[in-house]
């Protein structure tokens, strides 16, 4: 539990906003927990994926972005770690252009401080840690969070490509998260269950449900995340060895042979003799 | 020129999905076929089976840690000892992780979810958007790691020597910084993301007390159990069995959705299984879109029924 003058202390750095220079910060600046999102921008998951340009561009036409699903999770429990600790601060960073601004803002309104755009186009998981990296390097971030994959590309390396490039320790898929102190408690799930961890702070960590409940931004979250800052970064190079060659979909799924429902036997049999997979 | 094959083990055997990885690798073609294993699992004679010339095995017990760290460290070590080109893993939970580290220590191309092998340009197929479409990517640098996605090779034996050597890889003061405070696992069922028959259920069928019905029909079929979406979040289920975009992506080779509506997020879960069945008693439900197989009735009807029927077939 917080001591009295502890409490008085958050109250009053509450009040005047993480960026002010009169936050009280010795000596209680151990529990200011820094924390970078990191959050990717992806069609929403009801859409209906299609190509156009001869299969190399992805068409637009019909999608609502939306923020990464396991970022969106990572965000949250970062929000809820601020909201614990009365002291810290939340940045979200995220790399692509000026189309993504609505989803930085709505992380914004979600209960990020700042938000940073690497302006770039994120060509894969390589550039994107790269990016990331670049941003992280001196600010001393407590935690990296991100989800475990975005639902677009699917590469799963983004967290520990950071990882290494900060010399971080690195954990994936993360779906429960305590800080006490400078250590925080984990679960990760493993194939068929699942483990309890601890590992010293700071700390990447790709997460996914139930880490959190998705947060639905607030009327008062989305008119202050208005005035939040964006600030908009260059890019650094970074090289990947990957080039894109084309898209393709996956063939149509033959149309369903209906059974009735008294005549389970021959849907034994179907699956027996004429799909083989019994 | 050589292979380098990362095999996972869980509960002291090596992962199907790794063996798949094992043939992958040996497909390559690319040079000698090297294993990288620790903890002596008991089907160790199977990297033999299907084509690794050599075992390199680590007895190191604190490798029991999963600790994508230490793992990562080795492995990169052990790919430079034996000058490979390509390192091979199976996606999971896990090696997420040990590529990403891996590929940045060995200074390597990184590739996940592949679906195929490469052609004579190193253009490989990979999985996105969830199993909705798929890209093709060159792997243009000289190292490279291949992450393949379960199910997506044949399993065929190629017997080679496996001469198992013992592996003691130099490690770092940071190799093991994460410490195993307790595990919860499920044993002696069949892992969802490697089985080869799923059989999962929705909110269809009501409430966790039934799920009898799910269980039996697996164990009869040797098939793990899974859930959608409604269901883990309600915690009738665990959240480990959840099969969806945001959870476990399955590649069997039968899928069951009983009770289970299609919505297109637990679609996008199960859209590489070959065969699916549905059983749903609206006949309108999106599941029947894409499953192959379908019934229209009650679950609470139809299973019992069924599970009997496939009890006397198999």
């Amino acid at each position: 539990m917080y001591s009295k003058a502890e409490k008085a202390c958050f109250f009053i750095n509450n009040r005047l906003g993480v960026r002010s220079k009169f936050r009280i910060l010795q000596p209680y600046y151990q529990r200011l927990m820094k924390i970078l999102v990191c959050i990717s921008s992806v069609p929403d998951t009801t859409s209906k994926i299609s190509f156009s340009d001869n299969d190399t561009k992805l068409d637009n036409n019909g999608i609502t972005w939306i923020i990464g699903p396991y970022d969106d999770y990572a965000l949250a429990r970062a929000v809820e770690l601020k909201e614990a600790s009365g002291n810290g601060s939340i940045t979200v960073i995220h790399v692509g252009g000026a189309e993504s601004e609505p989803v930085i803002r709505k992380a914004l309104a979600i209960g990020a401080d700042e938000a940073v755009r690497v302006d770039a186009h994120a060509s894969d998981g390589f550039f994107v840690a790269a990016q990331i990296a670049a941003y992280a390097k001196d600010k001393n971030f407590d935690l990296v969070l991100m989800g475990r994959e975005s639902i677009d590309y699917n590469s799963g390396i983004v967290h520990g490509l950071v990882a290494e490039h900060l010399g971080m320790t690195a954990i994936s898929p993360v779906m429960k998260l305590e800080v006490n102190g400078s250590e925080a408690i984990m679960d990760r799930e493993i194939e068929g269950g699942k483990e309890t961890l601890s590992a010293s702070l700071p700390l990447v960590l790709g997460c996914q449900e139930p880490i959190a409940e998705w947060k639905i931004p607030s009327m008062r979250g989305i008119m202050g995340a208005r005035t939040k800052p964006l600030n908009v970064i260059p890019a650094v190079a970074a090289s990947s060895g990957l080039s894109f060659k084309n898209y393709e979909l996956p063939p149509p799924r033959t149309t369903c042979k209906m059974v009735a429902d008294s005549q389970v036997a021959e849907l034994v049999s179907l699956l027996k003799t004429e799909a083989k997979v019994i | 020129m050589s292979v380098l094959v990362f095999l996972e083990t869980s509960e002291g055997s090596i992962k199907k999905s790794s063996i798949e990885a094992l043939v992958y690798g040996r497909s390559l073609q690319l040079g000698d076929v090297h294993t990288m294993v620790a903890g002596n699992p008991s089907n160790l004679d199977e990297a033999a089976k299907f084509g690794a010339a050599k075992i390199h095995s680590i007895s190191d017990s604190r490798f029991q840690s999963m600790d994508s760290a230490a793992y990562s460290e080795a492995l990169s070590g052990l790919a430079t000892q034996i000058g490979a080109s390509v390192i091979v893993l199976a996606k999971s939970a896990f090696t997420d992780s040990l590529t990403a580290r891996t590929s940045f220590i060995w200074d390597a191309t990184a590739a996940t979810n592949v679906v195929s092998l490469p052609d004579s340009g190193f253009n490989i197929k990979r999985s996105i958007f969830t199993g909705k479409a798929f890209e093709t990517v060159a792997l243009t640098s000289e190292r490279k790691i291949i992450s393949v996605r379960k199910n997506a090779v044949a399993v065929t034996e190629s017997p080679a020597s496996g001469e198992v050597v013992s592996f003691q890889p130099s490690l770092s003061p940071k190799a093991f910084a994460i410490k195993t405070i307790s595990t919860e696992k499920t044993s002696g069922e069949v892992l969802l993301s490697d089985a080869e028959i799923v059989v999962s259920g929705g909110r269809g069928l009501k409430g966790p007390e039934n799920w009898g019905l799910i269980s039996d029909m697996a164990k009869v079929l040797g098939a793990a159990t899974g859930c959608s979406k409604p269901v883990s979040d309600l915690h009738w289920r665990p959240h480990h069995e959840h099969v969806g975009q945001t959870g476990i992506k399955v590649s069997p080779n039968l899928y069951f959705a009983i009770g289970i509506s299609g919505a297109i997020q637990h679609v996008a879960g199960i859209s590489s299984s070959k065969v699916i069945v549905a059983i749903n008693k609206d006949a309108d439900a999106p599941i029947f879109k894409v499953a192959n197989y379908g019934i229209v009735g009650d679950a609470f009807e139809i299973v019992p029924k069924l599970t009997q029927a496939l009890r006397e077939a198999l």
